[in-house]
């Protein structure tokens, strides 16, 4: 187990509503360095509006957002400097179609960070390498399995050497051995060290790789633990229903 | 052992063979049918003797050839260049249309009166404010070449058409891009310039093509301004021998002119509509 150092996300009292609809309802989270915490909840509870206010896709209505100690939520920052330190991922794999796997994954640093195209490119094929896509270098996304491109989707995330990785639902639109492909590249990710925020359905994994577990009802937490403490004794009827849910579409 | 094919098989192929040869048999029937009745109907007409000798006359047809096709060289060459500025015209309209800078508000108001007035006036109109407007003025800075303004005036029209087509490419490309752009850390700018400018591009390839073959044609308006181009070259040549065979050389030649572009733009658009398919994005 990786010891907890720093806080390196700290999210406070936000609050963010749509209309008259309240989707994040004064939510207070932190995410150590290292952690691996998992989002879950019922479709519309608010998990992807969470993960985007993280990144400023979302601007909140109230509270703060903390990276490394820093409020980004602060009048005259700049956003793009914020997500130039956050890998996102989403769930729909939004590849670039028109450039190939290595384009894909240099744009960033090579637009953004300024690194040359040659140090982009040796430092992408050394990450395509390690995780056995180095032979779709020059590959279009369309060409790619799911489970590639979302996996193409997290090296792109991960190229920049980000502070916090946020995933969501980067397995919902896969086939089961696919999903497998994908977690895996998770699960090797937290070996490492990644600090990753990750919504998903996937209990099994969440029971192996999370260290935290948050479960999310009407953009509120009504429940947060160790993966064993919410899954296994859920104290809200809510997260109770929600698992009997799962456990009936046998996805538990 | 080797694969023997079911007879199921070879009953199925013999049937599909039969259908086969009796498309084409249809097909050539057909063909041979429908030009007989349309070459009586022609060749029966009244006066066809005359028109064949107006129209189609051989001798004619081969004196004013060099005339239209130099004069062609000048509709090519005004097309050429009307394309290119049109193009980049119209991809700064589709630009400032689509940004939502506040320090653009200004040009994106101009823009879009700019694609109102120039999409709705008909070219012709548009040749002769133009082609008569501006030496009117006499500026002493300014041309009065026939050619400079009538090519002016095409890329007037034209780039508020391909600035049209440019902008429902940017606006057909997913949203999701755009916010998988910015979620890298790209800047707005950024955005547009990597990841969803070449995107709408490829999408709007065979419509701004077909801008290009109307451009191709257009071009003959200039003549109405007194630039020699081929059907001012036909016209010239058609006053001398009272003979309308040399419009009908110009018209050949126009025709010519286009097909290669014409195939083109069918062949990319079949094949983007077949990766398309292949995707499942339907
Ligand atoms: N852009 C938006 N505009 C309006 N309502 C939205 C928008 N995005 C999400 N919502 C609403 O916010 C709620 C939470 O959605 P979301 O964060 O996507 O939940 P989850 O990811 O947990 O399924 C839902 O009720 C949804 O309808
Ligand atoms: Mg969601």
């Amino acid at each position: 187990m990786v010891t907890m150092a720093e806080s390196m996300l700290d999210i406070i009292n936000v609050r963010k509503s749509y209309g008259d609809e309240l989707v994040l309802h004064d939510i207070s989270v932190s995410l150590a360095e290292h952690e691996v915490k998992v989002l879950i909840g019922a479709s519309g509870s608010g998990k992807s509006t969470l993960l985007r206010t993280l990144n400023l896709l979302e601007a909140i209505d109230d509270g703060q957002i903390l990276l490394a100690g820093t409020d980004i939520t602060a009048v005259g920052v700049n956003p793009d400097k914020v997500r130039a330190q956050i890998g996102s991922v989403f769930q729909s794999f939004n590849l670039f179609p028109h450039l190939n796997v290595l384009q894909n994954i240099t744009l960033a640093p090579r637009k953004v960070h300024g690194v040359s195209k040659e140090a982009a490119e040796a430092n992408a094929m050394e990450l395509l390498q390690r995780f056995g896509l180095a032979d779709k270098a020059k590959q279009y996304p369309d060409l790619l399995s799911g489970g590639q491109q979302q996996r193409v989707a997290i090296l792109r995330a991960l190229i920049t050497k980000p502070k916090v990785l946020l995933l969501d639902e980067v397995t919902s639109a896969l086939d089961p051995i696919l999903i497998a492909e994908v977690l895996s590249l998770i699960a090797e990710l937290k070996a490492e060290g990644m600090t990753i925020m990750i919504a998903t359905h996937e209990m099994g994994f969440a029971k192996r790789v999370a260290d935290h577990v948050l479960f999310l009802h009407h953009g509120k937490i009504l429940e947060a633990g160790t993966p064993a403490d919410i899954l296994e004794n859920p104290r809200t009827t809510e997260l109770s229903d929600f698992l009997g849910a799962l456990r009936d579409a046998g996805r538990l | 052992m080797s694969y023997q094919p079911s007879p199921l098989r070879l009953q199925r192929e013999a049937a599909r063979r039969r259908a086969s040869r009796r498309s084409t048999l249809i097909a050539i029937l057909s063909t041979v049918v429908i030009a007989t009745v349309l070459t009586i109907a022609v060749t029966g007409a009244p006066g066809f003797k005359a028109v064949k000798e107006s129209f189609f006359n051989w001798h004619y047809a081969k004196s004013a050839f060099p005339h239209v096709l130099s004069g062609l060289w000048l509709n090519l060459k005004v097309m050429l260049i009307a394309s290119f500025f049109s193009f980049i015209l119209g991809l700064l309209i589709a630009l400032a249309r689509t940004s939502h800078s506040p320090l653009l508000y200004p040009v994106r108001i101009l823009a879009t009166v700019f694609t109102d007035i120039f999409r709705g006036l008909p070219l012709l109109l548009v040749l002769f404010l133009v082609g008569f407007g501006i030496p009117g003025l006499q500026f002493t800075w300014l041309t009065n070449s026939v050619v400079v303004l009538g090519t002016v005036s095409l890329i007037l029209t034209y780039s508020a058409y391909m600035g049209e087509v440019i902008r429902a490419g940017i606006e057909a490309v997913n949203p999701a891009q755009r916010m998988a752009g910015r979620a890298l850390g790209l800047s707005p700018t950024q955005t547009q310039r990597y990841v969803v400018l070449p995107q709408a591009l490829r999408k709007v390839t065979p419509a701004l093509l077909n801008d290009l073959i109307s451009l191709q044609k257009d071009s003959g308006l200039i003549s109405t301004l007194g630039a020699i181009d081929a059907i001012r070259a036909a016209q010239i040549d058609a006053s001398l021998s009272f003979n309308f065979t040399p419009y009908v050389v110009a018209g050949a030649l126009f025709v010519s002119l286009t097909i290669p572009l014409t195939r083109f733009t069918d062949w990319l658009t079949f094949r983007q509509d077949r990766s398309r398919v292949q995707q499942g994005q339907w």
